[in-house]
Order: C-alpha cells, then structure tokens, then sequence
C-alpha cells in the first residue's frame, strides 16, 4: 500500500460575525470581541431570541468577490460568504483568481452547507403561488441547490478535480475538512479547498427559536448572550458567515513554496446512531468519545501531547456532558486537563459553518502561538468545575506556542466529527 | 416605438449580461446575443423579464425562443407593443 500523503493547511479566509477576513479576525479572537447584536427584524416577528451573530461585510467587500451580473437577483447570505472566505483561502495561498484560468485538475473543493439560499427560496415560493413562476429568472435553482456554494466556487476557480457539497448539520465544516484531507492522503488531489458556510436571518433561525434551544434572556445583552461553559447558559446564539482552508498535499506546498500554517495530523467522523441516550438532537456519549479517540489514532498522537482543544460547546446545558466525554476520552482531568475554548462565546453557533470558521480559529492559535479567550465564561459552570481545573478555560488571550490543537464538532442526527492539527 | 430609441434601451438591458465588450460597443441590428455579446444562455431569460419590466409587456414562451438577436427582439417588442395600443 501507498504511503498516505502528508497534508497541510496553505490558506485561510474567513466570514464571521465578529469580523471579515483573516488579519481582523485574527485580531478580534485575540481581543474577545463579541459578533453578537440585537436584531430588531428578530423582535418584529415576535421571536423569543432576538440576538444573533451576522457578518459585518460591506458592499464594497462584496464586489470585490463577485461580479456585478453575479450578484443580479442575488439572495442567498450563505453563499456569498462562503465564496468571499474561499476566495480569500485561494489568494492566501497565494493562488491565482481569474476567469480565465486554466482547467485546474489537480484541485476540488468540499465545501458544506445545511440550507442554501433559504431567503431565495422563501421570495421564489411567494412568486410560484403568486402564479408566477415564469417570472423567477435564471438564478434560482443555482442559489437554492445545496451545492450551490460549489457549483459557485468551482466556476470561479475552475476546479476540475472532485467538487462537492457536504451536509452533516453543526458537523459539516469538521467533516469537510476531513473529507478533504482523506483525498489528498489517498492521492486523488494535490490541493482541496474545504469549508463550510451558513445563510443568517429569520428563516434559518426560526426552526431553532421553536425549539426553545437559542437564548431568550439577553435581548438586552447581547454580548454577553452567548455563555458557554457558563452556569448562566441558556441556550445558544444563532451565528451565520464561513469559515475555508486550503488543504495541499505537504509535497506540493513545498515545491511551491507555499506558507504553511499547520498539519493535518488526522481526524474521524461517526455518528451514535440514536442509540444508548443519543437522540436526533442529543448526541450519544460513547459515540462521541469514541469519536475522538479515533481521531488521536489517526493522527497517531497521544492524548497526553493535545495542548488546546477547541470544543463544540454551544452554551446549552450539554456543555457538561461534552467536558465529561472530553476528559474520558483523553483520561485527563483537573489541571493535567488541556486548555479548552469555545469561539461560539464570540460569534454565537454558526451552525453548518461553525465547524469551518472554529476551525480557521483553530489554525491560526497554532501559527501565531496564542489561545483566545473563551469569554462569558466567568462563572465556569459547577458540574465542569468539578471535572477540569477552571484555570484551563481562558478568560484572557494567552500568548504561548501550542504544538497540537483538536477541534470537534457535534451535530443533530447525532453525527460526531474530530480533526487534530499540529503546528509545521 | 423609434429603432434608434429603441436600440438604446435594449443596450442598457443587455448590457449587465455581456461578456464581449467589443461586441457590445458595437451593438446593432444584426447582433447575435449569444454569438456575439458571448451571453450565458442561461441569463436569456433575465433579459427577457428586464425586457418585460421595461416596456410592460409580456413575452409568451414561443416570442421567448425566437429572440436571439437584437432584431428579433425589436420586432417581437414593437409587436407587443401594437397589440397593446
């Protein structure tokens, strides 16, 4: 059998609530800046959670990214962040972006979605039942597919190796990039941009304010609304934007001469199946720690070398149960326990994007040698007290050289996903 | 409606479509608009709805395949357009 290329990360681009781009975003991570405001459209349709995290992107940055005949009847929020943070990932790599690029066989993209395009959709319904289906233009379909987020990015790029879309709810981001590295470990493609992206707004979010699982008591706060591994969580905040990385195959990225930001040491995807106290909505325990133990044998690391862990941690009252899998996984606890952060305390849960833009979070910890803050989360919740030292949740950047980082992500259906990367 | 007028306002609808600017400079009579301008097909149906909007008309599904070319497309609106009166 072959021996399975080495992968690396070449290029970062990223869309998130609390900034857009990598150097701000790098910046506010640092700094503990909240993405999180009030949204009034929210409290007008009688929503019980009227916060939520939505990029802060400008229409000049957007027609930087796209063209004018693009952005014609266009509505889909999901899409247009994730091509502004592919796009960026591409030239950060210091790849060429034009429409007259040649066929790029050697490069695909895994770049996932939960819904696409939902506002597009929403104003496309109200034209068919107005019997005026005639009247939806060209765009419709583009915007609304699930893989329009690829069929976009392919044509910008001119992809020509594998593009396509992955879906695996608040996993998908985790689950792209690990489906990516996999291809380019079996040497079926030297470079895949992966990532993941996610629309913002009523439509998305609704479904979840229904289900009483985002916060209704900080309509007033909204910076300090998302509180995980808080004794005052209650509920998550909806968050929007993406999160991309350029994956490249270690040999390519040295023959290019590329920048390296980190390893992909290895990763895992499972799922619990609904079984043993795993539920469409709550994940199975077992099957999350046996998650990440995977991960680790992949990555062919032992727990006792992970120095950061970037958790799902959402600020439901599941935060507990993901430390608890988390120290039985690694068989570490009090303060032999690593340092454990949650970016969702910044940007709120980014749902289908989350996994991506944690991700991209992730990586640039282990390039520029810092851990950020996971704020709102003075008062550490008791039951997680009593398994880790509270010591290990950061409430201040700490500026340290970290070698290996883990990032899970966990989502409804009961999928699990867990990626490890380590510093080049 | 004038063919010069008229002219004029299809240019300002076509234009956002266009892919050949040359072309497009120029636009006339026999101006094929996939031929040509180097028009994704799939925006034809745009340039129709914005043809539509502009002159308050509509354009059946048969006229619709017919209006390939800036001629076409003139004969087809002053069509609708007589009807109307």
């Amino acid at each position: 059998m072959k021996t399975k290329q080495r992968v690396v990360i070449t290029g970062l681009g990223v869309v998130a609530p609390n900034a857009v781009g990598i150097p701000n975003f790098s910046k506010a991570i640092k700094a503990g800046v909240s993405g999180i405001s009030f949204r009034q459209e929210l409290k007008d349709l009688n929503f019980s959670c009227c916060i939520g995290g939505i990029p802060p992107v400008t229409d000049k940055q957007v027609s930087q990214y796209l063209s004018p005949l693009q952005l014609r009847n266009f509505n889909s929020s999901g899409i247009l962040y994730g091509c502004m943070a592919g796009m960026e990932a591409w030239n950060n790599a210091g790849l060429d972006i034009s429409s007259h690029s040649p066929l790029d066989l050697d490069s695909g993209t895994v770049f996932g979605v939960a819904t696409s395009g939902v506002e597009k959709f929403r104003e496309s319904i109200y034209k068919i039942d107005d019997k005026n289906v005639k009247r939806l233009g060209s765009t419709v379909v583009l915007q609304t597919m699930t893989s329009g987020i690829t069929a976009y990015l392919g044509g910008i790029l001119g992809l020509g190796n594998q593009v396509t879309t992955n879906s695996s709810a608040c996993t998908t981001g985790t689950e792209a990039i690990i489906m990516g590295m996999e291809r380019i470990q079996l040497g079926k493609a030297k470079r895949m941009l992966v990532g993941s992206c996610s629309d913002h707004g009523a439509y998305l979010w609704g479904g979840f304010d229904a289900m009483r699982v985002i916060t209704y008591k900080h309509n007033q706060s909204p910076e300090q609304g998302s509180r995980p591994m808080s004794a005052t969580a209650s509920g998550f905040v909806p968050g929007s934007g993406a999160g991309a990385l350029v994956l490249e195959s270690l040999e390519s990225a040295l023959q290019r001469g590329a920048t390296i930001y980190a390893e992909v040491l290895g990763g895992n995807v499972n799922s619990g199946g609904q079984r043993d106290g795993g539920t469409m909505t709550a994940p199975n325990a077992k099957a999350v720690q046996r998650c990440i133990i995977d991960a680790m044998e992949d990555a062919k690391i032992n727990p006792s070398e992970i120095d950061v862990i970037n958790g799902h941690l959402t600020a439901t009252t599941k935060d507990p149960d993901e430390i608890k899998n988390w120290a039985e996984a690694l068989n570490r606890k009090g303060s032999d326990f690593p340092y454990i952060n949650s970016l969702k305390s910044m940007i709120g849960h980014c749902l289908a994007a989350s996994g991506a833009i944690e991700s991209v979070a992730t990586v640039l910890q282990l390039k520029e040698g810092f851990i950020f803050p996971s704020i709102n989360s003075e008062d550490v919740h008791e039951t997680i007290k009593t398994i880790i030292d509270p010591a290990k949740i950061p409430q201040q950047v700490i500026y340290k050289n970290i070698s290996v980082a883990a990032k899970a992500s966990f989502g409804f259906g009961d999928v699990n996903g867990c990626v490890i990367f380590k510093n080049y | 409606m004038d063919k010069e007028a008229l002219i004029a306002s299809l240019k300002t609808i076509v234009k956002p479509y266009i892919q050949d600017e040359n072309a497009f400079n120029n636009l006339n009579e026999n101006t094929d608009f996939i031929a040509d301008l180097k028009i994704n097909s799939a925006n034809l149906v745009d340039i129709i709805l914005d043809v539509e909007d502009m002159y308050d008309i509509e354009i059946d599904n048969d006229a619709m395949e017919k209006m390939l070319t800036v001629k076409a497309a003139m004969k087809i609106i002053n069509t609708k357009l007589n009807e109307q009166q």
